[in-house]
């Protein structure tokens, strides 16, 4: 049995309280400002960037035009009076400061969100293909999935509380103006948005509830009917979450962008979710092998575990980039707005996130000995995980704070806060059974696991 | 070359022959080859043979495919015949990357994959009609054949590879290849 030490316990609940804190500042901070202070920075800013008119006069014509087909908060109209568009600019930048700690708290809850969702998917599927390798890890699994439940209804909760900071066709104002919105409002409502997130979550939550009374059921029994009713509960969740999955992504993170769309979108999130669960699994695995505990996991399983982490990694790349290409090749103003706002403003995110998730743990997870070794693992994983949140970062932000993003104090805090709620969960799930899930009938041969 | 003594155990199991190994590796003889009938797991380890290099001809010859990608791509597509690739007529290779990423992908693979192959075949000194060195045909079927180096300790080696489990030992003189 795992004992929760105080020592992590008090860690967590400092990262919590420094990130309610830290995030509170900026919420208060940024709730605040009010378009006169907008004008005052935007006057200052002006100054500093001096002769570079020309190139700003630039920028502004790229940003109205993605405006106009995205139908972002701003309804930056073409300048015609200069002053009154001065004003109109300043009361949108105004508004994506606002919505700056909505977006970093939502940002970060959501990843943290994903990784258990992505543990739970990965989970699924060693039971649906009845794998010979992994229960020695189910117990972790199962651990990190126990966020998932919390962690949605909490991402649930703060896109409701902010609406219309998050999503503008919850704002009726933009709705009314908006004839593609209009087209969609019978998908894209607030009650039918809320109707579906039940339904997501709770179909989820239904197989993690019974997939982890089986697991421990299955402990004290002396047949295998347990772990046939996993198995096959397993089968039916994976349809059930490929398709929920999907849809979840375009009500969560795709409707940010209200017009924007792609069919690639949900594969491509999960591509992000899949590798962050893997890479949580391997990092928890590493830290209690660490703390004494899991001696049955030898280094074939870590080494299975960072190949999943490198093949899902080249796997999310693929997606990413099909996404891209297509959009890119076939340049499709409607479509190419998207990858034009990122280029335009986000670049380091944008194609640092391309180094991260992709270029690093190729290269260094590639060699087929450094797989074993679990500060290697570490590494890469700390790199794919930054990277993926990044990712989500960059799905979200640019809808909602434009070109006014920053990593800074509301998105540090957010992630603390809720990496010491994933870290209070996680490790009270642990300590609630065995390590070893003793009775699966593959135990023995996961635990002679060799590669 | 001058021609060596070998003798030649034959061994029915994979297991039997693992243990074999072992035992005649700690008795310090030397293990010439192994002939299988299919990849035995664990067999160069026991074998003691150093860990295959081939991962890193593999990766050398990625990048070569990658840089033959390049340059062809640049050369068809930018030099030779300038190409309006997706309504976008830049004509510099880096601005139209993106449509050749797939084409370097697949030279890469197409490269790594094919030249590792052949890499591994001559190393293995198997090339077109070649004769085969196999000295046994039985163990492409289902037996197993271990050569042990002999140094006039014939009777010795015969009676410590009947006590591994060999079902037929053979004392054969080898042409040097």
């Amino acid at each position: 049995m795992y004992t929760f030490s105080n020592k992590l316990k008090l860690g967590a609940i400092v990262l919590v309280i420094l990130g309610i804190v830290g995030w509170g500042y900026s919420y208060m901070n940024a709730h605040n400002t009010t378009v006169e202070d907008v004008k005052v920075m935007l006057a200052e800013e002006a100054a500093d960037h001096g002769g570079g008119h020309a190139s700003d006069a630039d920028t502004h014509e790229v940003v109205a035009d993605d405006h106009s087909s995205e139908g972002d908060h701003s309804s930056e109209a073409s300048p015609v009076d200069t002053e009154h568009h001065d004003d109109e600019h300043a009361e949108h930048v105004m508004h994506q400061i606002h919505n700056r700690p909505y977006s970093a708290l939502y940002v970060a809850a959501f990843f943290f969100m994903m990784i258990a969702l992505g543990a739970l998917a990965f989970y699924a599927v060693q039971f649906a293909s009845q794998a010979g390798w992994s229960p020695v890890l189910f117990r972790v699994m199962e651990a990190i999935t126990y966020y998932l439940l919390p962690g949605a209804l909490i991402v649930l909760g703060i896109a409701l509380w902010a609406g219309d900071h998050l999503f503008i066709w919850m704002d009726p104002e933009v709705v009314a103006h908006d004839e593609l919105i209009q087209g969609k409002s019978g998908f894209l409502n607030k009650t039918a948005f809320i109707i579906r997130a039940l339904f997501f979550i709770g179909g989820w939550s239904l197989y993690r509830y019974f997939a982890r009374k089986f697991s421990l059921a299955q402990d004290n029994s002396d047949d295998n009917k347990n772990f046939k009713k996993s198995f096959r509960i397993a089968a039916g969740f994976l349809v059930f979450y490929i398709y929920t999955e999907s849809m979840m992504s375009w009500d969560w993170i795709m409707s940010v962008d209200p017009h924007w769309f792609s069919t690639l979108f949900g594969w491509y999130v999960f591509a992000s979710m899949f590798v962050s669960g893997i890479t949580a699994i391997a990092m928890v695995t590493i830290y209690l092998k660490s703390r004494g505990y899991l001696d049955f996991v030898n280094d074939s399983h870590l080494h299975d575990l960072a190949k999943f982490m490198f093949g899902i990694s080249i796997f999310w790349t693929y997606l990413w980039f099909s996404q891209f290409m297509l959009i890119w090749y076939a340049d499709i103003p409607e479509e190419v707005t998207y990858f034009a706002t990122r280029i335009e403003h986000y670049k380091l995110p944008f194609f640092g996130m391309l180094v991260m998730n992709f270029i690093f743990p190729f290269l260094v997870l590639m060699n087929s000995d450094y797989k074993r070794i679990p500060w290697f693992i570490v590494t890469a994983g700390i790199v794919i995980l930054l990277g993926h949140y990044i990712d989500v970062f960059n799905m979200i932000m640019p809808a909602t704070v434009g070109d006014r993003w920053f990593i800074g104090l509301p998105e540090i805090s957010a992630v603390l806060l809720f990496l010491g709620l994933f870290i209070l969960i996680v490790f009270y799930a642990l300590s609630k059974a065995p390590l070893k899930a003793e009775r699966n009938p593959f135990i023995k041969e996961s635990e002679y696991f060799h590669y | 070359m001058e021609s060596s003594k070998v003798i030649q155990a034959i061994y029915t199991d994979d297991d039997v022959l693992m243990n074999a190994v072992k035992t005649v590796k700690a008795k310090r003889h030397h293990i010439e080859e192994i002939y299988t009938p299919f990849p035995v797991h664990g067999l160069d380890k026991a074998m003691g043979l150093e860990p295959t290099k081939i991962a890193i001809t593999s990766f050398m010859y990625g990048c070569l495919g990658l840089t033959v990608a390049i340059v062809m791509m640049n050369f068809i597509m930018i030099q030779d015949w300038p190409q309006n690739i997706g309504g976008k007529p830049s004509f510099s290779y880096i601005e139209n990357m993106p449509a050749f990423v797939p084409i370097m992908f697949e030279m890469t693979v197409f490269f790594a994959a094919h030249l590792m192959v052949i890499t591994f075949y001559l190393r293995s000194r198997m090339w077109p009609f070649k004769k085969a060195e196999n000295p046994d045909p039985r163990t492409t079927d289902d037996h197993f054949l271990m050569e042990v180096a002999v140094h006039n300790n014939e009777a010795d080696l015969t009676r410590l590879l009947g006590e591994t489990g060999a079902v037929e030992i053979n004392i054969v003189d080898k042409e040097e290849h």
